[in-house]
């Protein structure tokens, strides 16, 4: 078995509304950022895989988001895999 | 009849419910989230208001994968009556018991009020002892009540009268102002296809007598029961 270390990092999809990434996005420009825009707001979830190889590992992982880590009805999700050696 | 009333570590509208649902005349049953069944009997299924989970991920997210959902779940399949309030539409939604999901209050303030609501649909199992287009008054209590559907469930949910409840001033003008979360349409309720699940923001089981401050929630409960 190999060891994975997985961050999964999920977004609002395109066309959701983000309110917080439209507060933020005022209160940047507020404090005389005008050239940040499109501020989106979205979490990380970083976890360890135990597998047997690299594709097994993201299939779980993968499993996992549709599951439970993201609601696709409004979410996308994107999966970075490092071995951990 | 009996009612079943779910409590989910974090629930903290499973006592109100309960009350209002004996104040109604139900046999009323508490149900705790790790029990893999409801009680024989069970007429009614109550999923309550609440921070189950602690809200962690997403409102609902990981009570929808408690022990008791699954039965729940083959309840709703076999036509079984289920009210989701608030954290419990939440977890109807997760389920996907019912489309859709709640967003975060466009605001992103936690609100905690009452509001108005046209009754826009009296035909349910739910809502015959109100009438149509009836103004009612309800309290909400809730950081994610935006309800989202893509255009398509909205543009279903809309013509085959699937939108129970909509945020309206207290003349039942439906405008932005009178929305409180940013919802789609002003939505504050829905039922699903079959008409026996029913998601809802506004609680209904906080205001079943005027000494609390308002009993406009008490026909839901007693028109479900004579429902049955």
């Amino acid at each position: 078995m190999n060891k994975y270390s997985a961050e999964i990092r999920i977004v609002l999809r395109n066309g959701i509304l983000d309110a917080q990434g439209k507060t933020i996005e005022s209160s940047l420009r507020s404090l005389d950022f005008p050239q940040l825009t499109n501020v989106k707001v979205g979490k990380v979830i970083n976890l360890q895989v135990e597998a047997e190889d690299e594709t097994s590992a993201k299939k779980l992982v993968d499993n996992a988001s549709k599951k439970l880590l993201a609601n696709t009805i409004i979410e996308d999700y994107f999966i970075t895999l490092t071995k951990v050696e | 009849m009996n009612c079943s009333v779910i409590t989910f570590p974090g629930s903290n509208c499973d006592h109100d419910a309960m009350f209002a649902t004996e104040y109604s005349g139900w046999k009323v049953k508490n149900v705790w989230h790790e029990d893999k069944n409801l009680p024989i009997g069970t007429d009614l299924v109550i999923i309550p208001g609440g921070f189950s989970y602690g809200d962690y991920l997403r409102s609902g997210a990981i009570a929808r994968f408690s022990p008791i959902m699954t039965d729940v779940i083959k309840f709703a399949q076999k036509g079984g009556y289920i009210i989701g309030i608030c954290n419990g539409f939440q977890i109807l939604t997760e389920s996907q018991l019912l489309p859709g999901i709640l967003l975060k209050n466009k605001t992103l303030s936690f609100i905690c009020k009452d509001v108005h609501l046209v009754v826009e649909n009296n035909q349910t199992s739910f809502t015959n002892k109100y009438s149509k287009n009836e103004i009612i008054r309800l309290p909400i209590a809730h950081g994610d009540g935006n309800y989202y559907a893509d255009e398509e469930i909205i543009n279903e949910l809309e013509s085959e009268g699937r939108v129970v409840f909509r945020y309206s001033d207290s003349q039942g003008r439906q405008t932005e102002e009178s929305n409180p979360n940013g919802s789609i349409n002003n939505i504050a309720g829905i039922i699903n296809a079959r008409g026996n699940v029913l998601g809802m923001m506004p609680h209904p089981e906080r205001y079943v007598d005027k000494t609390v401050g308002g009993d406009d929630g008490l026909r839901l409960f007693l028109g479900i029961m004579e429902s049955l």
